[in-house]
């Protein structure tokens, strides 16, 4: 039976990452690979490295970095962040990236998806969706949650998964940093109106908000990265906690 | 040396960079003289049938992949191409195997994507792998269930998770992403 999967997502800044991080093993917590290692030691099922980076210049970093994650990581990984053009995506796929994630590109260059698509294939592809509610309808907002869009969500997910999207990560900004559970209601939209997989973000706070979005919603996955990174919930007690609830994980 | 056989398709360093972390040297190239020089061969693979099989044509990696005697191990789009015939473009492919690609029928979330695990038979490529070991998928189309299917995995329909004739090996999820099973059947590929 297909998993469900946890996936960690990493914050990066100019190489290094950002948010603190209280494992006991690691030398470095601001070694990206030293804490992918470590997750992936702990049973995450996948990887998303996402670059936050000010400027074009810092960005550069990234692509070093995903050679040294694909020498030591043996679980697939996404990298996202800053993504606007074919040219980017080669780089980080030849660095060993086994997807990438775009989010504002997708909105202003539509066609970069099926670019994307036609050159390395649909399943390296995530196009990332982050939404706000906005007089009960759920808006696509882009440049990190910065600038709204015209798009609605429902539809616009529909569109990138027609242009050639693999796989949806859906943030609601309105669960993000709360830490009171995923928006289920719109994650079971959203992966009910698809046929791709979706991978939801945004509220996770505790082991039920995972029981949650499994067994309410179609969600394939859930990422998270503060309760991850703060060891709030440690991936080996959350996946045995859902074994435990009848739930088909890794 | 083990020969990883290169082709236009994407990501095939990570296979190099798994058998580096189980020691093993190995080279990336689709020049036929050094292919025929190493003691085994990984044909890996992420990209679209038709397009595949033209780059192998035109480097003449047909024929030596039919000829070739050597520990063959196919991986993904590389299984796909080994069989008969895949759907994926219309594509006519190398035939090794008796058996044809299909794409799967949108009736759950296509592409297959994730950790699965598979029904296995006894053999070298799974020593001490159990059944409910996961392996991780990446997939839209799939091969049939033949006489050469080594496991079967369920998803939509159930289909060949591995398949094997002679010294011709192929598994459709990816050892080189599977953690420490994918790590396992490495390495009990390089015992034979």
């Amino acid at each position: 039976m297909l998993k469900k999967r946890i996936i960690p997502c990493l914050d990066i800044k100019d190489g290094r990452t950002v948010k603190g991080v209280n494992f006991v093993n690691i030398r470095d917590v601001g070694d990206p690979v030293e804490l992918a290692k470590q997750y992936s030691r702990d049973g995450a099922d996948e990887l998303v490295f996402l670059d936050i980076s000010a400027t074009v210049e810092k960005r550069k970093a990234m692509v070093p970095l995903v050679e040294k994650v694909a020498l030591h990581i043996d679980i697939p990984f996404t990298v996202g962040g800053g993504i606007s053009s074919l040219k980017n995506v080669s780089a980080l796929i030849k660095a060993g990236a086994d997807k990438v994630s775009i989010n504002s590109a997708a909105i202003t260059s539509p066609k970069l998806i099926s670019e994307i698509a036609n050159e390395f294939g649909s399943q390296c592809l995530i196009v990332a969706i982050d939404t706000k509610l906005i007089n009960d309808t759920w808006k696509v907002f882009i440049r990190g949650g910065r600038t709204e869009t015209e798009h609605k969500t429902l539809s616009w997910a529909k569109h990138v998964e027609e242009l050639g999207a693999g796989e949806i990560l859906l943030t609601s900004m309105n669960n993000d940093g709360t830490e009171n559970g995923f928006a289920l209601d719109l994650t079971n939209q959203v992966a009910q109106k698809l046929s791709i997989p979706v991978i939801a973000s945004g509220g996770a706070g505790t082991k039920e908000d995972f029981k949650n979005l499994f067994t309410k919603t179609q969600a394939t996955g859930g990422l998270a990265a503060s309760i991850f990174h703060y060891n709030k919930i440690p991936i080996p007690q959350l996946k045995t906690y859902l074994k435990n609830q009848q739930i088909p994980i890794r | 040396m083990i020969a990883i056989i290169k082709y236009n398709a994407g990501n095939i360093r990570s296979v190099q960079n798994a058998l580096n972390r189980i020691g093993k040297k190995s080279i990336i190239s689709d020049d036929l003289s050094l292919l025929s020089d190493a003691s085994k061969i990984i044909f890996p693979g992420v990209g679209e049938a038709s397009t595949a099989m033209c780059y192998l044509k035109e480097k003449k990696l047909d024929r030596f992949i039919l000829d070739t005697k050597k520990p063959f191990l196919g991986i993904c789009l590389g299984l796909q191409l080994m069989c008969q015939h895949s759907e994926e473009g219309d594509t006519t492919c190398l035939g090794i195997f008796d058996t044809v690609v299909k794409k799967f029928q949108a009736k759950d979330k296509v592409p297959h994507m994730g950790w699965n695990n598979f029904e296995k038979t006894d053999g070298q490529l799974f020593s001490k792998i159990q059944n409910m070991d996961d392996v991780y998928y990446v997939h839209s189309y799939y091969a049939e269930i033949c006489s050469a299917t080594i496991a079967t995995c369920d998803y939509i329909n159930p289909f060949s998770a591995a398949l094997q004739k002679d010294n011709y090996y192929a598994t459709q999820f990816h050892p080189e992403k599977s953690a420490d099973v994918g790590e396992s059947i490495l390495k009990n590929f390089m015992k034979i």
